[in-house]
């Protein structure tokens, strides 16, 4: 049995603003073990960035509050820790890597200066020191002339070498979970290359479970173990990456797979998008939020959230459609024609 | 005869420093670019950031001023038209920009976006206008309430569909979409990208479509030209390309792109290159990836290798490589494709 790192059930957050309550996450429920990557997938607005600030409790509040829910680590509930003991648990349990390499580190401030205070934070050690570790710590995330590097300011570093140095804070306390936002999102696609080698090697020294936020399924294919899909604040299809990609259950799954225009597929096939707009958070219907693009949508989508329906080993959908209905409409899809597949 | 002829375009910014503003280097964002189209074909032109593919559309359509080099579109020369030639040419060439928030004016409605063009270029009455306006909003399927809006009420896909539409108004023949994907999100990319490729069918556009996301270009594009540090370093037919790459470069950029299939990406071999694109202001000597490449020998650091004709593929493919992969009877030793 796997080592359960951290247990997140019905995550609630909104948002009070003078629109209106935007409802970013609604009851979103994972778990993460050692050594695990969890990749949560979504289009921009889906809630997995909030989601994962939740975990953090990193949601600017105002306006934005965790109204339900439970994240539970080592056996403590996060949500009700207080702020000091929430600083103890961020950097030393959990650390994060945003996707902006650019704004995340402060260009006033020498790289090694910023690694060594999250060092000299959390760990008992004298500034010296600190900044040792932090020579150390950005060649272990391949960055050359690491000693001299240590010494300059972010804007002398590269994009990727920014993300590098951002991977060496994070790791510098040796935290179990790593939580990845959008790591490669910035980064052009043989640094991008670079970068995903970087974290994997990472979470096989430190046996840490990642989880990875992207909306790319090319890298989620490489580097998840399961599978969280996210729309309009909800989870709407879980489970092995296996599972998603080759058995993909909701049609809003089918939807971002045949959207995607493919390097390994040679025919030109035609792609077939889905209609329509993302949901507007503040007006969410109580039901489906992908119920106005979904094109197969019965009369109980709009009014009635469905429940968990389990189709596999840890493989979960949010559907009304009933199963074998399911199984028949996707089989009508271009993507998931046999010859395809 | 070929539709665009582009023939060793140049184009160096000077690097001014100090009080006197004097040139101290340059920039060459774009060093000998080269390359022909044909009517109705879409030629993608593929790089990672800094590569000067923007800056080659930009001097292709004139926006900035070329340096050096020789732009043939139908039989007219480009470089040296008159300001009445460059008119017309306007109204044949035309461009899709990434941005979708900076490239509308947020204080203009969206039907008088759509109709400048046709206002700067004295096209018809107001009432002409009215009409194509309309007509143009339905071709990208958006409706005439949408040309009473402004930007700000609409999602990126929609704007870029604003972008499409004012593009389209005068009716050009060769128009640059210039990563008119890059900034939408999946679901959306793809109803874009079948736009584009429905107004090609009916309209016989021919594109340069230019973008940095090699699954986005493999779809679209009949030929694809991959351009490194302001030089085209291999074009070939969009197949041959993705399956037989010749260019090291190619061949790493190629197997960087994760693959939205686990089996796949479980079992392909992934080439990693070391470092970063050096910088454009400071080219290294001799083959411009010669720093990052696997296959570099004495010979790579002392001229660049030009962009001559594999032979093997017919005479569409060219590379500029003194190394270049050989596949042995046409079997892909490349990145993975059935």
């Amino acid at each position: 049995m796997a080592e359960r790192l951290l247990e997140v059930a019905g995550l609630t957050t909104h948002f009070f603003t003078h629109a209106g309550v935007v409802k970013a996450v609604n009851g979103v429920s994972f778990t993460l073990d050692r050594r695990e990557t969890l990749g949560i997938v979504g289009e921009s607005g889906s809630g997995k960035t909030v989601a994962a600030l939740s975990v953090m409790r990193l949601v600017p509040d105002p306006p934005g509050k965790v109204v339900a829910g439970s994240v539970t680590l080592d056996g403590r509930d996060l949500l009700a820790l207080s702020d000091d003991e929430m600083r103890q648990v961020r950097g030393n349990d959990i650390a994060m890597i945003f996707q902006d390499p650019m704004t995340s580190l402060n260009p006033v401030y020498k790289v090694g200066d910023q690694i060594a205070e999250a060092v000299m934070l959390h760990q008992d050690k004298g500034k010296k020191e600190a900044w040792r570790m932090a020579a150390q710590l950005l060649a272990r995330v391949g960055i050359p002339d690491a000693d001299q590097r240590v010494d300059q300011y972010p804007h002398e570093f590269s994009g990727g070498m920014r993300q590098r140095a951002m991977i060496a804070m994070a790791i510098s306390c040796n935290p179990d979970i790593l939580i990845a936002d959008e790591p490669t999102t910035a980064l052009d696609v043989t640094i991008q290359a670079q970068i995903i080698e970087v974290v994997k090697e990472m979470q096989e020294q430190y046996e840490s479970g990642v989880i990875l936020i992207t909306h790319d399924l090319g890298v989620v294919a490489e580097m998840a173990d399961k599978i969280m899909v996210m729309y309009g604040g909800r989870t709407v299809e879980y489970g092995p990456v296996d599972a998603i990609f080759y058995d993909p259950q909701h049609p809003y799954t089918w939807g971002l797979l045949g959207s995607l225009p493919r390097l390994d597929i040679v025919e030109k096939t035609r792609l077939t998008p889905i209609r329509g707009n993302p949901p507007d958070l503040i007006a969410l219907a109580e039901g489906c939020p992908f119920s106005g693009r979904c094109g197969y949508e019965r009369p109980e989508c709009r009014d009635t959230w469905p429940e968990l329906e389990r189709v596999g080993p840890d493989h979960g959908v949010h559907c009304h459609i009933p199963a074998e209905e399911r199984a028949e409409l996707r089989s009508l899809l271009p993507r998931f024609t046999p010859e395809v597949a | 005869m070929s539709l665009l002829e582009v023939r060793d375009i140049r184009k160096h910014f000077p690097i001014k420093t100090g009080v006197l503003r004097r040139t101290t280097g340059h920039v060459y964002a774009v060093d000998g670019v080269s390359f022909s189209m044909e009517k109705g074909e879409t030629l993608g032109l593929v790089g990672e950031s800094g590569c000067g593919k923007s800056t080659a559309a930009r001097v292709i359509l004139r926006l900035l001023e070329a340096t050096d080099g020789k732009i043939v579109f139908d039989g007219l020369d480009v470089l040296q038209a008159s300001r009445a030639e460059m008119q017309q040419l306007r109204r044949d060439m035309q461009i899709v920009f990434q941005d979708p928030y900076s490239s509308l004016n947020p204080r203009m409605r969206v039907r008088d976006i759509i109709a400048e063009p046709l206002r700067i270029h004295q096209i018809g009455t107001d009432k002409e206008r009215q009409d194509r306006v309309l007509a143009l909003l339905d071709t990208v399927g958006l409706n005439a309430e949408h040309g009473e809006r402004y930007p700000h009420e609409f999602s990126g896909g929609q704007r870029q569909r604003i972008g499409v539409a004012r593009a389209l108004a005068l009716n050009p023949r060769f128009i640059i979409c210039d990563e008119p994907v890059s900034a939408l999100d999946v679901s959306i990319r793809a109803q874009m990208i079948n736009l584009l490729e429905d107004l090609q069918d009916e309209l016989g556009l021919t594109y340069l479509f230019i973008a940095h996301d090699l699954s986005v270009v493999k779809h679209i594009s009949d030929r694809v030209a991959v351009m490194y540090l302001g030089k085209i370093v291999e074009i070939a037919g969009r197949d041959v390309l993705y399956d037989l790459p010749q260019h090291p470069y190619t061949e790493a950029l190629l197997s960087a792109v994760p693959i939205p299939d686990p089996e796949t990406e479980r079992t392909r071999r992934r080439i990693i290159l070391e470092g970063d694109v050096p910088s454009p202001a400071n080219p290294p000597r001799g083959c411009v990836f010669h720093p990052r490449c696997p296959r570099a020998q004495e010979r790579c650091t002392s001229a660049m290798p030009p962009l001559e004709s594999t032979g093997d593929a017919g005479a569409d493919h060219q590379v500029a490589c003194y190394f270049p992969t050989r596949h042995e009877g046409g079997a892909a030793a490349g990145p993975p494709s059935s």
